[in-house]
């Protein structure tokens, strides 16, 4: 049986355990709330780009991009986001395991990876995927420019014809507790199709061509933009609930270790006194 | 009768960074400086870096832009920019910096985008002028 010391050791340590995931925990929140701010301020903008784009292919639906043009898939990219870092409970697998389930459906096409975050790239690395590109340094709030580094690279690899499709493998934020992978076709563009309250005749300045190839590079640099913010979202929050389940996992051992410690040392003294007593009854008799 | 007027919204993909009833706007749209008056036609333009001007209250207002869209319907201008700075969130120093090294970079030509460094050079100048005050 463990002595009491040894006890008294184990509880300091799983005290201190304590202490950090419970710091990770609190991080993790905070950034959390300030991802989720920037998902939701990146809302108007996305929205209204959105409307812009689908009022103009509803005006003068035969435009023509180099972005629009759908070609027989021979190679196919894939960007994965995943994260830098692990200790975030179950995000890095799940993300990854999605990717796979992706990349199956395309089996007699040729697969290039796009990873962003070491975890995805080391991932495929490994097991002999093409790691085609790798974009390692989102930050923990991710900025346009970052999001515009992946789109221009993704835009040149698809104008270039070395790949006929992209698809973007993100995490989709529902609450801080609920994350969905998501799959989305990145390339090439799919308009969205709203209907326009009342067609409205717009004039286009200085034509709907010019505006259109405008258009559609800050159309997909906004969609990696939000796979980024929303992924970035989820981490946090699945780090935040991995490291809080830690922390209580943390205190119930505590407890166990603290009782079972109470114990030892109640049995050691009543072991003393059962001792001192039978020693007086000795000398008595 | 009070003046017309109309909802100036500007957007960036990292904020909202305005919403305010104007009476008049100036664009920097691709074939040159454009204004907007209350029930204009409706139309989607785009736009160049540049300095929007708006009117308020009588007074005009700045706002430096680095490219995007500009949607006008209903009495309402909606901006759509990659980053958008008011006169006192510019920079001036780093603006300045920017513009010396477009500035270098078109000068040298050294296998740099031209195009680039030219949107570089643009973008710098309109914030200088939007921190400036400079009446152009």
């Amino acid at each position: 049986m463990a002595s009491v010391s040894d006890i008294k050791r184990r509880i300091r340590s799983v005290k201190n355990t304590q202490q950090i995931t419970k710091a990770m925990e609190m991080v993790a929140a905070a950034k959390l709330r300030r991802t989720q701010g920037a998902v939701v301020s990146a809302r108007p903008y996305s929205n209204k780009l959105e409307e812009v784009l689908s009022r103009l292919v509803a005006s003068s639906p035969d435009l023509k991009d180099a972005l629009l043009e759908v070609r027989e898939p021979k190679k196919i990219g894939f960007i994965i986001v995943a994260a830098n870092k692990g200790l975030s409970g179950g995000y890095n697998a799940n993300i990854i395991r999605s990717a796979v389930v992706s990349m199956a459906h395309h089996r007699d096409q040729e697969i290039g990876i796009l990873a962003v975050g070491k975890k995805a790239r080391d991932f495929f690395r490994k097991r002999n995927y093409k790691v085609e590109g790798e974009f390692i340094g989102i930050s923990d709030i991710p900025k346009l420019s970052e999001a515009k580094e992946l789109a221009d690279a993704v835009k040149a690899f698809y104008t270039e014809g070395i790949y006929d499709e992209v698809y973007i493998v993100y995490t989709q934020f529902i609450t801080a507790m609920q994350h969905k992978p998501k799959t989305k076709k990145l390339l090439p563009i799919e308009t969205p199709q709203e209907e326009t309250g009342g067609e409205l005749d717009y004039i286009f300045d200085p034509s709907p061509q010019t505006v259109l190839n405008q258009l559609l590079p800050l159309y997909l640099t906004n969609q990696v933009f939000s796979a980024f913010t929303e992924a970035k979202a989820s981490e946090h929050g699945a780090t935040m609930t991995a490291m809080g389940s830690a922390t209580d996992n943390a205190g119930e051992m505590i407890d166990k270790l603290t009782l079972k410690y109470n114990r030892a040392r109640q049995a050691a003294i009543t072991r003393e006194i059962s001792e001192i007593v039978g020693g007086a009854n000795a000398q008595q008799g | 009768m009070p003046d017309k007027t109309l909802t100036l919204e500007v957007v960036t993909p990292e904020r909202k960074v305005l919403s305010e009833e104007i009476t008049s706007i100036i664009v920097p749209a691709i074939e040159g400086y454009m204004g907007i008056l209350p029930n204009h036609a409706p139309m989607i333009s785009g736009l160049e870096p540049g300095i929007i001007k708006y009117k308020v209250a009588g007074k005009y207002k700045k706002m430096a832009i680095s490219g995007g869209f500009l949607e006008v319907s209903d009495n309402k201008a909606s901006i759509l920019a990659n980053t958008a700075e008011l006169a006192e969130e510019v920079d001036p120093k780093r603006a300045q910096a920017a513009k010396e090294r477009a500035e270098q970079r078109l000068h040298n030509k050294s296998g740099v985008d031209l195009l680039r460094a030219e949107t570089a050079l643009k973008r710098a100048i309109a914030r200088l002028r939007v921190a400036g005050g400079d009446q152009h």
